[in-house]
């Protein structure tokens, strides 16, 4: 006989009540305005993660069209598709679209948003309000940048780095590159306001029971995320106003004008365009992990539900994530190995040592699969890719860290096959991975698994197919964003296969638009946990309720929902004092029940 | 608290070390200073959380003395019932036309460093009154 | 270790894509990049099969719930403990390369000063020769071979790169600073090189040779261009127009990074 977990009804009182205590008219009943007037003026976290999620993807889609068309002039040598100023903004504003607008909004704005308070049981972020500016200053920040192609001369020319002095008011003058750097301003803003309402969610709206470390392990990851957008965001911030001043003010922060020079060094007051990297880079190794830890979350949700395991080594993934995050702070200038004015032994230390922990997550995915009864639907499939992928990227990672090595790779086209690799396992892979995983749980209805499948495939062939031939070509010597190249050093073939995976990689894409569209024409209803879901979000309805939940389970492991719909098989909690799993009844095959904290469940 | 608190208070001293490591190694002052605000980020919060902790978990005053404490939150007790969860959480705003008003003051203001000044004179008015909105709307505790 | 077992079976290995490197520096990356290609096979091979086992052996056969193990201490700590000490084991091979591709002469046979500008190079030699070349009309730069040639690098106005692919090697020119480093070319010559930090609009098109000659054809080729150009002025070519040699201050004789005094011979033209 196995013990129930009777559910307990919650009712959560959550009317905004004014500081003498009455409440607001009107606000009671209804919940709030319909139609168009509801997008602009809601708080509620799921309204905001959809605008979000919405508005990422349809950039994704731009950035994805400007890619094909840098494939399509890499095709030939000398080809007369784009002008070089057009082929110089396309790669600019595509890497700027995917990094500032699409990977880090669709994560911590759109799926964080959205999935955090109902993981931890909340029922709103904490600050609604922040988090709908947050989603404004976004959107128009996403339309600055935008504006560079109306604009006269231009979208930017100078990569999504930006370095100074090339991005002065010198060499790229007009109004392009200033819309650029106010839309990284405006979007950087909208980051910090995020990170700062995911650390108050998960700091002080988690519900009864639910201690940090019986937190979800997506959860774990956008709280370390969000810790680092705000240790990153303000230094980018920062380095863009003073970009600007240098532009439009006349100050000299980056550049060495009017240096006095002793033994051919500038003097300590100089301007310098080394300030500027350290400053960008000090943002932008945490900027790749705050796009990349997100993902590695969307997958530790995956891949248990997917081989009903629970996860391996939670405590392991967890301090795993911290060591990625604190050492992805301090890692900043192996991208200036080549500046020859960098300590290169304490960078490619630390670089190298981020191996370990990131090591350690893919021994625990793997562990979470080990002995497990796996399914390939599209969510599983979109996770396997993601660990393939990152597996290959995160290799080449490593011979990148090594300054002899980055010597001959730097700004070739190795390090665009490095960090495509990467970036697409994460936000691409896993990106999408989250997108049909929790696709039923935000709309009630399910998106079409055979569609999916071609999705992946004709994406993961793709990908391969677009990339290997680019380390290949960067070995022999191509460098990055060159508009053209020599047609006698025997490069235009791997280029020409890479375009073909490119284009690949689109027709996946395409097949996703069309599942979208299908699921709503002709919906196949999903019910409140169509995968068996662990977590918390699994729980209420799809989609859920205003402020989310009208019961909650007792939360007394990582996997409240596992536990509530198979109570002979509880998840052991992680924590000091781990209590029986809410009785001293059986604890399922793995040996006796009991004191949870002798019970054998190793492999 | 207690984890919260050992986490950023584990941030602050990590960077401390490192910050240390890095200046006397590379004497080099951009990166040092950028290390020492980053530990000064993980410090600040993560101190109020371990006094926080320290609190609620009851202290000596030095070395004497006991000071009443008052438990953790449910939602950091693994013995936690939902029950106790129930009742007022917390004020969340309702639907709220200020953010949008924010957002759109903010773009046009920001649109004004580089089209022209002039879009000032269309952004800070939305942003006085966005930010006006919002607090007459948090003194009513809702709509306004 | 690792390092050490690739060097003596060098020869047999493949490249794994990359150039074997055509000066002495050059050699050293190249082996070291086996010797980490070597170790991305393993480790990635084996986490590869890892996967793959998993997904093909642990295929959903029935309905039934899986053991729910969550943890195993002891393979955990396995698989903490032997990735740093590859870690630690890589980062000594590369600190030993890195030495020496890094590493400067106190007495360097020659040394040439490499500016870069948009969109071309300019090098100017000891003895007043000066070389300038713009996108496709690619300068040459001539150095010996089998000795130390110093290079002094630094940009006229943007970022760009100093890449030549063949020696396994590339180093930012940049305004406000010279950075150096000594290349030690084996084999005589002509090895292409191109600009690898984008520096605005033709940056596809900053293209410079390297040609490696013996060194006595080397001295000879220094004395009669510095001739010929004392004779015909105009046939140095020109830096484009709005380019500002403005360096001031002598390029120090050691490593830039290192900042010392050093007597350079004379200023540079320009100064």
């Amino acid at each position: 006989m196995t013990d129930v977990i009777e559910p307990t009804a919650t009712q959560l009182d959550v009317q905004p009540r004014g500081p003498d205590g009455h409440e607001p008219h009107g606000a009671h009943e209804d919940h709030g305005p319909t139609g168009i007037l509801k997008w602009l003026t809601s708080t509620d976290h799921k309204v905001i993660g959809l605008s979000y999620m919405i508005t990422s993807i349809v950039i994704f889609y731009l950035s994805g069209i400007m890619a094909m068309f840098l494939r399509l002039q890499l095709a030939s040598p000398h080809s007369s598709l784009l002008s070089f100023s057009q082929y110089n903004s396309l790669f600019t504003m595509h890497g700027a679209l995917m990094l500032y607008l699409f990977a880090g909004p669709f994560a911590f704005g759109g799926l964080a948003n959205y999935i955090v308070p109902l993981q931890v049981g909340a029922p709103d972020m904490a600050f609604p309000r922040l988090n709908a500016l947050s989603y404004w200053l976004y959107l128009t920040g996403s339309i600055t940048m935008l504006m560079g192609f109306f604009v006269a001369g231009g979208a930017a020319q100078f990569g999504w780095v930006f370095y100074a002095p090339l991005s002065s008011a010198t060499y790229s003058p007009g109004a392009g590159p200033d819309v650029f750097l106010m839309g990284i301003a405006l979007t950087g803003f909208s980051a910090i306001f995020t990170g700062v309402n995911l650390c108050g969610t998960i700091f002080y709206l988690r519900a009864p029971g639910m201690t940090m470390f019986r937190m979800p392990i997506f959860t774990w990851n956008m709280l370390v995320t969000a810790i680092l957008i705000l240790i990153a965001f303000p230094v980018l911030t920062a380095a863009v106003v003073m970009l600007f001043c240098d532009r439009h003010f006349g100050t000299h922060i980056y550049t060495a004008v009017g240096c006095h020079f002793v033994n051919g060094l500038p003097m300590h007051s100089c301007g310098s365009p080394l300030l500027f990297q350290n400053l960008f880079w000090f943002f932008g190794h945490p900027e790749v992990y705050i796009l990349a830890l997100p993902f590695f979350g969307i997958v530790t949700e995956i891949l248990p539900v997917f081989s009903r395991r629970p996860v391996f080594g939670y405590k392991g993934m967890v301090f795993a994530t911290m060591a990625i995050a604190a050492l992805s702070t301090g890692v900043w200038a192996h991208h200036m190995f080549t500046t020859g004015a960098v300590l290169l032994p304490f960078f490619s230390f630390l670089s190298l040592l981020i191996a370990v922990p990131t090591g350690i997550k893919f021994f625990n995915w793997i562990g979470t699969m080990w002995h497990g009864q796996l399914s390939f639907k599209t969510p599983m499939l979109f996770s396997l890719g993601f660990l393939f992928a990152f597996l290959m990227g995160g290799v080449t990672g490593i011979m990148l860290a090594s300054p002899p090595i980055d010597f001959f790779t730097h700004d070739t086209y190795f390090v665009v096959a490095h960090f495509h690799q990467v970036l697409f396992g994460t936000a691409v892979f896993a990106g999408f991975a989250g997108v049909y995983y929790w696709y039923p749980k935000m709309f009630g209805r399910m998106l079409r698994d055979g569609l999916g499948k071609a999705h992946f495939w004709l994406t993961f062939i793709g990908f391969w197919i677009t990339f290997t031939p680019q380390y290949i070509v960067g070995l022999l010597g191509m460098p990055r964003r060159v508009a053209s190249y020599p047609s006698n050093l025997g490069w235009q073939s791997y280029n020409i296969v890479s375009t073909v995976g490119a284009f690949m990689i689109a027709s996946g894409f395409a097949v996703l638009l069309y599942n979208f569209y299908i699921s709503w024409r002709k919906p196949i209803p999903a019910g409140d946990n169509p995968w068996d879901g662990h977590t918390l979000e699994w729980f209420t309805t799809s989609p859920p309720p205003h402020h989310n939940y009208t019961h909650l389970p007792p939360i007394r492991s990582e996997r409240p929902t596992w536990d509530y719909n198979h109570p002979e098989h509880l998840t052991l909690p992680h924590g000091r004092g781990a209590h029986t799993n809410g009785h001293n009844g059986k604890n399922g095959k793995n040996g006796k029940g009991g004191n949870g904290k002798k019970a054998e469940v190793g492999v | 608290m207690k984890v919260e608190s050992i986490f950023l208070l584990f941030l602050g001293v990590f960077f401390t070390g490192i910050g240390i490591w890095y200046w006397f190694w590379g004497y080099e002052q951009g990166g040092t200073m950028l290390l020492v605000g980053t530990a000064t980020l993980g410090f600040l919060p993560g101190l109020y959380y371990f006094f926080w902790h320290r609190r609620f978990h009851g202290h000596k005053y030095f070395f004497w003395g006991k000071v009443h404490a008052p438990g953790d939150r449910p939602s950091d007790r693994d013995d936690a019932e939902m029950a106790e969860g129930a009742g007022n959480i917390d004020s969340f705003p309702s639907s709220s036309i200020w953010p949008f008003v924010l957002g759109m003051g903010a773009f046009l203001t920001v649109l004004a460093l580089v089209f022209g000044a002039w879009l000032m004179f269309l952004g800070i008015p939305l942003i006085l009154t966005a930010l006006t909105g919002v607090t007459a709307e948090s003194r009513r505790g809702g709509a306004v | 270790m690792a390092l050490g077992a690739v060097l003596l079976t060098g020869c047999q290995l493949p490249t794994f894509g990359a150039f074997r490197g055509n000066t002495s520096q050059g050699q050293s990356a190249f082996h070291l990049w086996q010797g980490f290609f070597i170790a991305g096979l393993v480790v990635g091979g084996f986490v590869f099969v890892l996967i793959l086992y998993v997904v093909l052996r642990y295929r959903r056969r029935s309905d039934d719930i899986p053991r729910q193990s969550q943890y195993h201490t002891v393979t955990e700590i396995i698989y903490t403990v032997l990735p740093i000490l590859t870690v630690i084991g890589l980062f000594i091979a590369t600190v030993i390369v890195e030495n020496e591709v890094t590493a400067v002469e106190p007495h360097p046979y020659t040394e040439v000063h490499v500016f870069a500008f948009q969109w071309g190079w300019e090098f100017q030699y000891d003895n007043g020769v000066r070389v300038i070349g713009q996108t496709t009309s690619a300068p040459t730069l001539v150095v010996p071979s089998n000795q130390t040639v110093r290079v002094y690098l630094r940009s006229y106005d943007v970022l760009h790169g100093f890449y030549v692919p063949q020696f396994n090697f590339s180093r930012y020119a940049s305004p406000g600073y010279w950075t150096s480093f000594d290349m030690n070319v084996l084999d005589t010559g002509v090895y292409r090189g191109q600009c690898t930090q984008l520096c605005g609009l033709y940056h596809s098109l900053m293209f410079f040779n390297v040609r490696a000659v013996p060194s006595g054809q080397y001295q000879t080729w220094l004395r009669t261009t510095r001739a010929f150009q004392l004779a015909h002025p105009n046939s140095i070519g020109q830096l484009p127009a709005g380019v500002h040699a403005n360096i001031n201050g002598s390029a120090p004789s050691y490593s830039g990074n290192s900042g010392n005094t050093g007597n350079t011979g004379g200023a540079l033209p320009g100064d």
